[in-house]
């Protein structure tokens, strides 16, 4: 009896070292511009060529600006790093979307869109959220480059095999609560190093009812505790999605593809090294206030007192409220805040948009407030345009960027002024994480919305 | 890689949790090609005030503290996949950092890049930060064949895990690509045999 995770490790095991790691085979590499230069640059120096160059697919995404793209990038070091980025495709014979390139966006984001991203298959990104290919019941995980550059080598990756944790959730969700107050309610109970070492499948009836973009913004969210990768075994939902995607098998193919996927679930009686339940009807619209992403709460709860902390974690506690301007036992319900930011690859899809957008269609952005809409590829910018959601926003006083992973991490020029407090959709609230100084408040689409249009933290 | 050999060191304490990547490596640092340079950007934001002068009260500017070794607080090296933070973590010239617990992709990280993470108990932890608080001059002996560190104030040891394949790699500087490329071989046979491939 397996576990959907063992089967899939199982099925690309080349070799594994005598009481060492384990020689994986990797069915998809996916590349940027930020962590894989010295990789190419260790190809160069070997004078390696790419093993399987029609295997990896390369993006420009972490450090691109988002308005005016059309233009040369201004900051020479930054367009340095896309050009190389450029070069190595070149070289090398890879796939790359560029700037403007239609197929261009954010890695994770273009990933299942373009339907490279299929069960049963692992997929590697110098990137930790690589785990959101995993609503796909793909094991996907990031790596260092290092990695990137034995990936490009050789198609394999040396690791050691994960523990098993299956997340059971269970339950309806409430009607303002999504798939990112269910990630950030489960990383707020167990800590942000509660996962390290495991690699995690999502289950129960709350789970299969997600849609493919809510299952991503779930697994998304896996390493935020410390887990390797999350998964969730495909069903009819993921299927319906692939189905017809550029990149995604077709005809005889499909039905081939088709029979080996659906073997893809975890064996009744398979027994994981840890399992924890979560009843969802419980969770409200999550928060957090701190500065790492288990320090969570809900929208209308109070941050904990310092005799709540224990001891050696203190130090730590005191540090990020000060950092973040906020006291034990605050409540952060009506804080006014600075900033929204809508994008990333944990909430830059459409349906995020969609949700963002009923909520504000018909009322206006507070004055107080800078709002960033960052679409996290061309094609779901493209389809906003579609739906008429960039007028509906625009008459709410919301303007629309290009595509790009921008305040995520900021190593564009968005970046949020010190001091200032952000409503952010993505996926971590570490100190300088969106700029130097700048105060994160992690949280889904509907609280962003709520935010931006009331000007402080308001339940939506 | 340098071959790894035993080391006798004074130590650097930062007692902080959760020390993510984006701490050890702010991304605006990230947008270098080459591997070099990220030693002098190591904590930056806490290293350096606004104006790139160094802030008195943050460890790495306390000179009384120095040495080969990072001990730091628990679950260390979370978030970004930034191997930046190796590069940074080696370039300022440590070789082991100390800690109760670390996040898997910096393990990783470190490891591909000759510096060694060690694994230590809550207790044996403490006790370090209470020896560099009282002797800043306090060292660790880190002795990877043995799989052992001691503190050498109070005498202590520990011994700590590591895989065979991985110590091997450290003691004689080898890296896994090379190991990867001596196995062609087994990997065209392993995509000749796949039940279903992509
Ligand atoms: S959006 Fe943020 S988390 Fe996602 S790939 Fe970009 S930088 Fe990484």
């Amino acid at each position: 009896m397996k576990t959907l995770f063992d089967k899939i490790w199982d099925a690309h095991v080349v070799t594994t070292v005598e009481d060492g790691p384990t020689q994986l085979y990797i069915d998809r590499h996916l590349c940027h511009e930020v962590t894989s230069p010295q990789a190419f640059a260790g190809l160069r120096s070997r004078g390696l060529k790419v093993f399987r160059p029609e295997r990896t697919t390369l993006t420009a995404d972490h450090n691109i600006p988002t308005m005016g793209q059309d233009k040369p990038i201004r900051d020479q070091v930054s367009r340095f790093q896309v050009d190389t980025l450029a070069k190595n495709a070149a070289d090398f014979g890879l796939i790359y979307y560029g700037l403007n390139n239609p197929k261009n966006g954010i890695v994770h984001v273009i990933g299942p869109e373009n339907g490279y991203t299929q069960p049963g298959m692992t997929i590697v990104c110098g990137d930790s959220h690589t785990s959101t290919h995993g609503a796909f019941g793909a094991i996907a995980f990031g790596i260092g480059t290092s990695e990137v550059e034995m990936v490009l080598a050789s198609q394999c990756i040396l690791q050691t095999r994960p523990k098993t944790m299956r997340i059971n959730f269970e339950g309806k969700l409430k009607e303002n609560v999504s798939a990112k107050d269910m990630a950030l309610y489960m990383i707020s109970q167990l800590t942000t190093g509660g996962a390290t070492g495991y690699f995690v499948e999502y289950a129960g009836k709350a789970v299969r009812n997600l849609t493919m973009e809510q299952r991503m913004t779930l697994c998304n969210l896996s390493i935020e505790m410390g887990a390797r990768g999350g998964l969730v075994a495909p069903d009819e939902t993921t299927f319906n999605y692939i189905k017809g995607r550029e990149f995604a098998p077709k005809g005889e193919q499909w039905e081939k593809a088709l029979a080996y996927w659906q073997t893809l679930k975890t064996d009744e009686g398979a027994v994981f090294d840890k399992e924890v339940t979560f009843d969802v009807s419980r969770i409200k619209p999550m928060i957090t206030y701190g500065t790492n992403p288990g320090m969570g709460m809900p929208i209308d709860g109070t941050i904990p007192q310092l005799d709540e902390i224990d001891e050696a974690g203190k130090i730590s506690f005191e540090k990020s409220l000060k950092y973040m301007g906020f006291e034990p036992g605050e409540k952060l319900e009506g804080k006014p805040i600075d900033y929204v930011f809508l994008g990333s690859c944990t909430n830059g899809r459409i349906e995020d948009f969609r949700l963002f957008t009923e909520y504000v269609k018909g009322k206006k952005k507070a004055d107080n407030v800078t709002a960033w809409l960052v679409p996290g590829s061309w094609k779901v910018r493209k389809q906003i345009e579609v739906e008429g959601l960039d007028k509906i926003l625009e008459e709410a006083g919301f303007e629309l960027r290009q595509p790009g992973c921008s305040a995520c991490l900021a190593m564009n020029d968005d970046k949020i002024p010190a001091g200032k407090y952000a409503v952010s959709t993505s996926n971590r609230n570490f100190e300088g994480r969106q700029g130097p100084g700048a105060r994160t408040i992690l949280a889904g689409p509907l609280v962003a919305a709520a935010a931006a249009v009331n000007g402080k933290i308001t339940e939506p | 890689m340098e071959k790894f050999q035993t080391i006798t060191s004074t130590y650097v304490p930062l007692p902080i949790e959760n020390v993510d990547t984006d701490q050890i490596i702010p991304a605006r640092f990230l947008k270098a090609t080459t591997r070099e340079g990220f030693g002098d950007n190591l904590f930056a934001d806490w290293r350096y005030d606004k104006e790139g002068n160094p802030k008195p009260d943050f460890v790495l500017n306390n000179p009384v503290y120095s040495g080969q070794v990072l001990v730091a607080g628990k679950n260390f090296g979370s978030g970004s996949s930034r191997e930046h933070a190796a590069w940074a973590i080696g370039g300022y010239g440590f070789k082991v950092v100390v800690s109760s617990f670390f996040a898997d992709i910096f393990r990783n990280n470190a490891l591909n890049n000759g510096i060694l993470p060690v694994v230590v108990s809550e207790a044996f932890l403490s006790e370090l930060f209470a020896s560099s608080n009282k002797n800043p001059k306090a060292t660790v002996t880190v002795n990877l064949q043995e799989q052992t560190i001691v503190n050498n104030e109070t005498g202590n040891k520990e011994s700590f895990e590591i895989n065979a394949y991985k110590k091997t790699c450290l003691l004689e500087g080898l890296d896994d690509i090379d190991f990867l490329l001596s196995n062609k071989n087994k990997i065209e046979a392993f995509e000749k045999q796949r039940e279903y491939s992509y």
